[in-house]
C-alpha cells in the first residue's frame, strides 16, 4: 500500500479491464514520472470522452453527434442492417470495405453465466428498427465464439416470423476468436460468403 | 515447471489481457483448476475452438503459482456446436456449468461424481431425446446430492419419519412431516414430489410421463433448494428458457 494519491490512482487503475494490480502499479509510476503536459492532454481526453462521445440514437455506435457518422451517410443501403456485439467491431467491418448497410450495435452478446440475457442488450431497439419493413437483410455479425453464435441462434429465432432473410458471416473466421482480430481480408471474405441462417 | 495432465470440461472463461484467456475446467482427476490460455482470441490460435466452454477436453498443464498454464488441449468432445443451434438447450447448458462452478468450493478439491454428472448431462442434452428442463431439474438434484443437500423427497426432512408427506421446506431440507412442518412450508402436488424422486433416481420413462404443470411445479422447487443452499443465487437459473 502507498500513501493517498498513489495509492488511490492505483486502485482506480485496477479497476480497468485487463488491467491487474501489478500493471497499475506500473501505470500509476509511469504517470508519476511523466511530463506534466503529457499527463494534463491524458485527463483532457479523458475528460472529453465523457463529455462529448454518446451512443448512436439509431445504432448504438458511438458518436459525437446525436446519429453516428453511419447512419448519417446518405449512401448507406437503409435495407441491410448488421448486428454486432461492440462498436469495435463496427470499425473492423468498416475497415474491410465490404459492407454498405448499417449496423446494430447489441453492447455484448448473451451470457447466462455472466447473468447478461437479451434483456441487458439492445435487442428491443434492434425489433423496432425491424417493424417498419425497410430491411429486408439482417447479417449477425456476432463474434464467432460460443456466447457470439448462442446470441446469432437466438436473434434468428426472434425475427423468424418477420420474414426476411437472416445471414450469418461465413466460417473461416477462427472459431473461439474475437472479431476485432480478424484480419481484413479474411473478414471481408466472411462478409462475401455469407449464408443463410435456418432455424 | 511441473507438467500434468486430465481431462475436463470448460465451465467458463474469461478475457485476460489483450489475447488471453482465463479457463475454468471441471477436471476428472483435480477438481476445478483455473489455468491460462495464451493467444486464444487470436486467429491463428492453436486452441482457440478447443477452450470454449462445453468442451470436454484433454489438457497438458504447467503448474503456476495462481493459475495454470495450458501447454497442449486437445478436443475429446465438443458439446457448444450443438447447444448454440439450440436457444433453450443452450441456456439449460450453461446452468448445468454454472452449478458445476458453484458446487466446487475449493480448487483442485477432486470432484469425479460431479465431473461425471457433468458430462452426462450435456451428452443428455446434446442428444435431445429428453426434454432439456428435466434433464436440468435431474442434474441439480443429483449434483445437489453428491454435495450433500439433496431434498428430502420421502421420509420427514425433521424427525426422518417415513412418508409421504405432503409438505415440502425448503429451510428445513424438503419434504416433513405434520409434527414438524415449519410456518410457511409449501404443499405441492404428491406427482410433483414423485417427480422429483424419478429424476433423482434416472426413472426416465416414469419421469417422461409426467404433465406440463407437474415438471413446472417440479422445476420451482428444485430451484428454490438450490437456491436456499447457494450464498448467492445461480445468475443463469433465472435466464434458463423453459419449453
Ligand atoms: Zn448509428
Ligand atoms: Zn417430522
Amino acid at each position: 500500500m502507498y500513501e493517498g494519491a498513489v495509492q488511490d490512482l492505483i486502485d482506480e487503475l485496477g479497476r480497468l479491464p485487463g488491467v491487474g494490480p501489478k500493471s497499475a502499479q506500473r501505470i500509476a509510476f509511469h504517470l508519476l514520472a511523466a511530463d506534466p503536459v503529457d499527463v494534463r492532454r491524458l485527463v483532457s481526453a479523458l475528460t472529453e470522452v465523457k463529455e462529448k462521445v454518446r451512443f448512436c440514437r439509431i445504432c448504438g455506435n458511438v458518436s459525437e453527434q446525436d446519429d453516428c457518422r453511419v447512419c448519417r451517410d446518405p449512401r448507406r443501403d437503409l435495407t441491410v442492417i448488421c448486428v454486432v456485439e461492440e462498436p469495435k467491431d463496427v470499425v473492423a467491418i468498416e475497415k474491410t470495405r465490404e459492407f454498405r448497410g448499417r449496423y446494430h450495435v447489441l453492447g455484448g452478446a448473451i451470457s447466462p453465466i455472466e447473468g447478461v440475457g437479451p434483456d441487458d442488450l439492445r435487442v428491443r431497439e434492434l425489433m423496432i428498427r425491424l417493424q417498419d419493413g425497410g430491411v429486408t437483410e439482417l447479417i449477425l455479425a456476432t463474434d464467432p465464439n460460443l456466447e457470439g453464435e448462442a446470441t446469432a441462434t437466438y436473434l434468428a429465432r426472434l425475427v423468424k416470423p418477420m420474414g426476411l432473410r437472416v445471414t450469418r458471416l461465413a466460417s473461416g473466421l477462427p472459431v473461439g476468436g474475437d472479431l476485432e482480430y480478424a484480419d481484413e481480408v479474411t473478414l471481408g471474405r466472411a462478409f462475401e460468403g455469407r449464408r443463410q441462417v435456418d432455424v | 515447471m511441473t507438467l500434468y495432465r486430465d481431462e475436463g470440461v470448460v465451465l467458463r472463461t474469461q478475457k485476460l489481457g489483450e489475447a488471453d484467456r482465463i479457463i475454468t475446467v471441471l477436471t476428472r482427476r483435480n477438481g476445478r483448476v483455473r489455468a491460462v490460455a495464451k493467444g486464444v482470441r487470436r486467429t491463428r490460435s492453436k486452441f482457440g475452438a478447443t477452450v470454449e466452454p462445453f468442451s470436454h477436453v484433454d489438457l497438458q498443464l504447467y503448474v503456476g503459482r495462481s493459475l495454470d498454464i495450458v501447454n497442449q488441449a486437445e478436443s475429446l468432445m465438443s458439446y457448444g456446436d450443438a447447444l448454440c443451434a439450440d436457444y433453450p438447450r443452450y441456456t439449460v447448458g450453461t446452468a448445468v456449468l454454472e452449478t458445476a462452478e458453484r458446487l466446487t468450493a475449493e480448487e483442485k478439491e477432486p470432484a469425479l461424481r460431479l465431473f461425471l454428472l457433468v458430462i452426462g448431462a450435456l451428452r443428455a442434452l446434446t442428444e435431445g431425446e429428453k426434454d432439456p428442463s428435466m434433464v436440468l431439474d435431474a442434474f441439480l438434484l443429483r449434483a445437489m446430492s453428491v454435495a450433500g443437500y439433496a431434498p428430502a423427497l420421502d421420509e420427514c426432512a425433521g424427525c426422518g419419519a417415513p412418508g409421504p408427506h405432503r409438505a415440502f421446506s425448503v429451510p428445513a431440507g424438503g419434504t416433513v412431516c405434520s409434527a414438524c412442518r415449519p410456518p410457511g412450508a409449501a404443499s405441492p402436488s404428491p406427482a410433483a414430489l414423485a417427480l422429483m424422486r424419478d429424476l433423482l433416481t434416472g426413472e426416465w420413462a416414469a419421469a417422461a410421463r409426467s404433465e406440463e404443470r407437474t415438471r413446472r411445479e417440479g422445476s420451482g422447487l428444485v430451484a428454490a433448494h438450490l437456491q436456499w443452499h447457494l450464498e448467492r443465487g445461480l445468475r443463469s437459473l433465472p435466464l434458463v428458457e423453459r419449453a
